[in-house]
């Protein structure tokens, strides 16, 4: 049973494994520097459907089929699907898990919805509640850019700090302790709130509750960055990425050695127009899923605090002058179970 | 449990020194040049219509209807916002910036159906241009008038 450590961390006592993961991804990123590691990527965004949501289930549905495949399952043994996105009442999970028939669970935790699912998909699994879980994002430029932005032929000029939604999915299967990568930990993060209003500077909103969580689990277990070999947040790109080390000094734990951020591995920062960095729920999902659970799997990292950022806004909130909620989930992964 | 001492007053600080500014040094004379280019394209269309026999003023609505279209036909063709991106407000400003501004939402939403998609959201952008501009030329005209009664 899971059991909890301090006031917000908890232990899988019998940590469930990721028997399966899979990502797929788009044009950009397959000219990023982690295209050699995913699964599929398609150079036409499109994938060939009418419409831009409909393009982004296309990821979400391709990036379950493949992570099940990899590890010779169907949807029918699967107990439950954890899946969210960024879209309006998340249509892209809805649309493109449809034909699945497997127990869904919506989530919307913004670009942390990666490290919520996975985390959902573990507990179930270790308080028995099901055998096999799947956790799975997505997200796309195209949609996200219609929604919360302007259109795309909009001939309008983004700030340095703006980041770059990935097109992209990651799915992983969770099961019963077999082999690593093994799910360790998960600690819920509560949502942080510092004032920024910048929409375009998502990673500042974030920055706050990553910093908050990443302390409050070192807190709870009595650890700090030594204990890790990688502390991967999910999207805060540069400048959130900086200000999450400066507000961790300010608490005295240095991070700035073990620490990688989702948003700066998926894209070349130097030579792609990103701005500070990709984001989006497929951003984190799909390295995780590409390029750091294959590592853990093969020991070449043991212990990963894998931190999915999220900034809860919506469009009329950002009308309406309001300050940006930022939210991050931290999830133990290890390539030892105890 | 220690609360970070940190108000969003000095956090705001914070953000500002990681905050990479916009590198007004490049984009300032670049959306001169380019926003200078296209008023000489612009000059040049009304010369070329003046002397194709037009009068002035049908030779400068030409000349704005010319510029309309080619925006619209660079957005059609995925172009245009890859010159703004370069030329920032030297594109935006003129009328060419206007076109796109509504060519762009209709093309996006056509997938939302004629009505619904293209129809009420070719405006979303310039629509608040439309009613300020209709504004201030009210406002214009009074002051022109009270003015004008002395």
């Amino acid at each position: 049973m899971a059991t909890r450590v301090g006031k917000y961390t908890i232990r899988m006592d019998n940590p469930p494994s990721i028997i399966g993961f899979a990502a797929v991804g788009s044009k950009m990123e397959s000219e990023g520097p982690l295209a050699q590691n995913f699964d599929l990527l398609c150079p036409d965004s499109t994938l060939g459907e009418q419409t831009w949501e409909k393009a982004e289930s296309r990821l979400q549905k391709d990036a379950v089929n493949t992570a099940l495949s990899k590890c010779q399952l169907s949807p029918p043994d699967i107990d439950v699907i954890f899946a969210g996105d960024l879209l309006n009442q998340c249509i892209g999970s809805t649309y493109g898990l449809r034909d699945l028939g497997i127990p869904f669970v919506g989530l919307y935790g913004a670009c942390s919805t990666m490290a919520e699912s996975l985390s959902m998909a573990s507990l179930f699994i270790e308080g028995k509640m099901a055998c096999r879980t799947l956790a799975v994002t997505s997200s796309h430029f195209c949609s996200a850019e219609r929604q919360f932005r302007f259109p795309l032929e909009y001939g309008g000029v983004r700030t340095p700090t703006a980041q770059w939604t990935a097109t992209a999915s990651g799915a992983a299967v969770v099961g019963e302790k077999v082999s690593p990568p093994y799910v360790r930990q998960v600690c819920l993060g509560c949502i942080e709130d510092l004032g920024i209003k910048d929409a375009n500077n998502m990673g500042a909103a974030m920055a706050p509750a990553a910093a908050k969580t990443i302390q409050r689990f070192f807190e709870d277990t009595y650890t700090n960055a030594d204990n890790y070999d990688l502390i991967l947040t999910g999207d805060l790109g540069t400048v959130g990425s900086d200000l999450m080390i400066q507000l961790l000094e300010k608490e005295n734990y240095q991070v700035r050695a073990k620490h990688k951020d989702c948003g700066m591995m998926l894209y070349d920062l130097n030579n792609q127009d990103v701005g500070a960095g990709g984001s989006g729920c497929g951003c984190s999902a799909s390295v995780l899923c590409s390029t750091i659970l294959p590592q853990i799997k093969n020991a070449q990292l043991n212990d990963v605090l894998f931190i999915a950022t999220g900034a809860l806004l919506s469009p009329t909130s950002v009308q309406q002058g309001e300050s940006i909620p930022g939210i991050a989930h931290l999830v133990h992964l290890s390539s030892r179970e105890k | 449990m220690i609360i970070m001492a940190l108000t969003p007053k000095d956090y705001e600080q914070m953000n500002k020194k990681a905050s990479p500014p916009t590198k007004s040094y490049l984009t300032i004379p670049m959306a001169f040049l380019i926003g200078g280019l296209i008023c000489t394209l612009g000059q040049f269309l009304t010369n070329l219509y003046t002397m194709l026999g037009l009068v002035k003023e049908i030779a400068s609505a030409s000349t704005s209807i010319t510029l309309i279209f080619l925006a619209a036909l660079l957005t059609g063709l995925n172009v245009f916002d890859n010159i703004a991106k370069v030329a920032g407000a030297g594109t935006l400003v003129p009328i060419t910036g206007f076109s796109n501004a509504v060519a762009a939402p209709a093309l996006e939403f056509k997938s939302e159906g004629l009505i619904l998609g293209v129809g009420a959201k070719m405006f979303t952008i310039a629509g608040p241009v439309i009613v300020y501009g209709t504004v201030a030329s009210v406002i214009y005209g009074i002051i022109l008038y009270v003015f004008k009664l002395y």
